[in-house]
């Protein structure tokens, strides 16, 4: 009896690992939630909604974003404390987690899978690091004017050729960094550019950069293939005789809608999605909407743009059809809608309801919610297939 | 001398004026998740600065209550007093300083 009794635990933990062997996991359907009050984060699987595991320890996820190895298995999270997490989305577990700046706002990966370059409020700038290990490869300080100060540094993302592109809010500069030698980045600077650029975006086609401005109106766009030219300043005057409103969110810029000829994105401090024609980049419509947008995303096919709010209209989601340039949909899943994510291919849109402590899925044709899942104040989903997207 | 009773007796009855508790979970929502989105969570900063007790200390609850009310010109912060009485804010003020969104 005594000898079964002992290796009965043995048996157990055999019988165990092959059960974990047997469980193959791509990684193509997979995603992660961030819980930003307990600062984990949920793996979930986007093919049968479902939680899959829960990586905790995280830090500060407050404003925290995610890009995705070009394999897919590793997510890297960047946090509000300066926190770069590499995550393995096959073993559920960290790989290696540095805090590489006192406070961060997000980061890219880039062409190559190989760099990733995180932006950083405090110290302002911008830091590379080596995908695989999370060693630092390069410091570039964000230093601004004539006495050497520091600027935030937002909306950077992953450009072809292996560049970077970022916006500087107080700095209002775009800088275009050229990292072919991670350890030697070339910064090419365009100076007097707007105020306050506060969030920033590229085209799916990698070739326009636009920084939205929050000390004027309209946006700073830079055209990728002919840099040379320099920034253009773009609908400077739109709603310029408009009451201001405060914003009570930044708006974000991510996952704006390119269909056909025309661009959607959000208004600052103004209930309106804007429609701009890509041709010569002029205003061609505003539409109203239910509150001040902060997300305006594009299913993947373009068809629809989906549209969450700022505080007090978080509790809305709009959905606008291209076709008509028209909203064709009220929805109110629950307080604080923070953040959406279509499935690759857009059946399907996941929602992060945080003040519900809820995920919810939605079909994209019916409109109506086909899944949902607990979550920890949840605040923002993203999916593995952005690894193959640029500026994502 | 009449003058400072009454002061006395407003600024007492500011105090006592406490939300009830479930306003009070409601504010600290308001604090950790939309305050939380420019300020972080904890309040360290984040575009704006950080809300922290030492970050506070040398600024006064009326000049916290005012820009929590009316916003700053010329940066990202907002007027809140559509949102926020001034009791609720100062409320906030002291949840601020005794780090209450613990």
């Amino acid at each position: 009896m005594k000898p079964l009794n002992s290796i009965l635990p043995l048996l157990f933990s055999l019988l165990l690992s092959a059960c974990s062997q047997a469980e193959l996991r791509a990684t193509g359907d997979l995603g992660l939630v961030i819980e930003r009050e307990q600062g984990s984060v949920q793996i979930v699987n986007t093919s049968n909604p479902a939680m899959l595991s829960r990586v905790e320890g995280l830090g500060d996820l407050s404003h925290a974003s995610v890009v995705f190895s070009r394999d897919q298995r590793y997510a890297y999270l960047f946090g509000r404390d300066g926190g770069l997490t590499k995550i393995d989305l096959l073993r559920d577990q960290i790989v290696k987690r540095v805090v590489q700046a006192g406070n961060s706002i997000g980061g890219a990966i880039s062409q190559d899978g190989k760099v990733i370059a995180v932006s950083n409020y405090t110290p302002g700038g911008v830091k590379l690091f080596d995908a695989d290990t999370l060693e630092q490869l390069a410091e570039i300080p964000a230093i601004y004017g004539d006495s050497g100060q520091l600027s935030k540094v937002v909306g950077l993302v992953d450009a072809p050729g292996q560049r970077f592109v970022c916006s500087l809010f107080e700095g209002n500069q775009i800088w275009l960094i050229d990292a072919k030698n991670p350890r030697q980045p070339q910064v090419q600077k365009f100076k007097d550019i707007g105020k306050q650029p506060y969030d920033a975006l590229l085209t799916p086609d990698g070739h326009y950069y636009a920084a939205g401005l929050f000390g004027e109106k309209g946006l700073a766009l830079l055209d990728l293939w002919q840099p040379e030219l320099g920034v253009k300043h773009i609908l400077q005057d739109y709603g310029k005789d408009d009451e201001q409103t405060p914003v009570y969110k930044m708006p974000h810029l991510e996952g704006w809608t390119v269909a056909g000829d025309w661009l959607l994105v959000p208004a600052v401090g103004r209930h309106e999605v804007l429609v701009i024609d890509k041709r010569d980049w002029s205003l061609v419509k505003r539409i109203p909407v239910a509150g001040q947008p902060v997300f305006v995303m594009s299913r993947p096919d373009g068809r629809q743009v989906w549209v969450n709010f700022a505080f007090p209209d978080n509790q809305n989601l709009q959905v606008i059809d291209v076709k008509d340039f028209a909203v064709i949909k009220t929805l109110q899943p629950g307080k604080g809608v923070m953040h959406m994510e279509f499935t690759p291919r857009g059946e399907a849109v996941w929602l992060a309801v945080r003040d519900e402590d809820r995920v919810m899925v939605y079909d994209t044709e019916t409109l109506t919610e086909t899944a949902r899942l607990p979550a920890q104040k949840p605040s923002g989903i993203f999916f593995s297939n952005r690894a193959n997207q640029l500026g994502l | 001398m009449r003058l400072v009773w009454l002061l006395a007796l407003f600024s007492a009855a500011v105090v006592a004026e406490q939300p009830d508790p479930q306003r009070q979970q409601a504010l600290i929502n308001l604090l950790k998740h939309d305050c939380g989105s420019c300020h972080g969570l904890p309040p360290k900063g984040g575009l704006g600065p950080s809300l922290m007790p030492g970050a506070l200390a040398n600024k006064t609850d009326t000049f916290l209550v005012e820009v929590i009310q009316n916003g700053r010109a010329g940066t990202a912060m907002p007027p809140w007093q559509q949102f926020l009485s001034l009791e609720e804010t100062a409320w906030l003020v002291e949840q601020l300083r005794q780090e209450g969104w613990k």
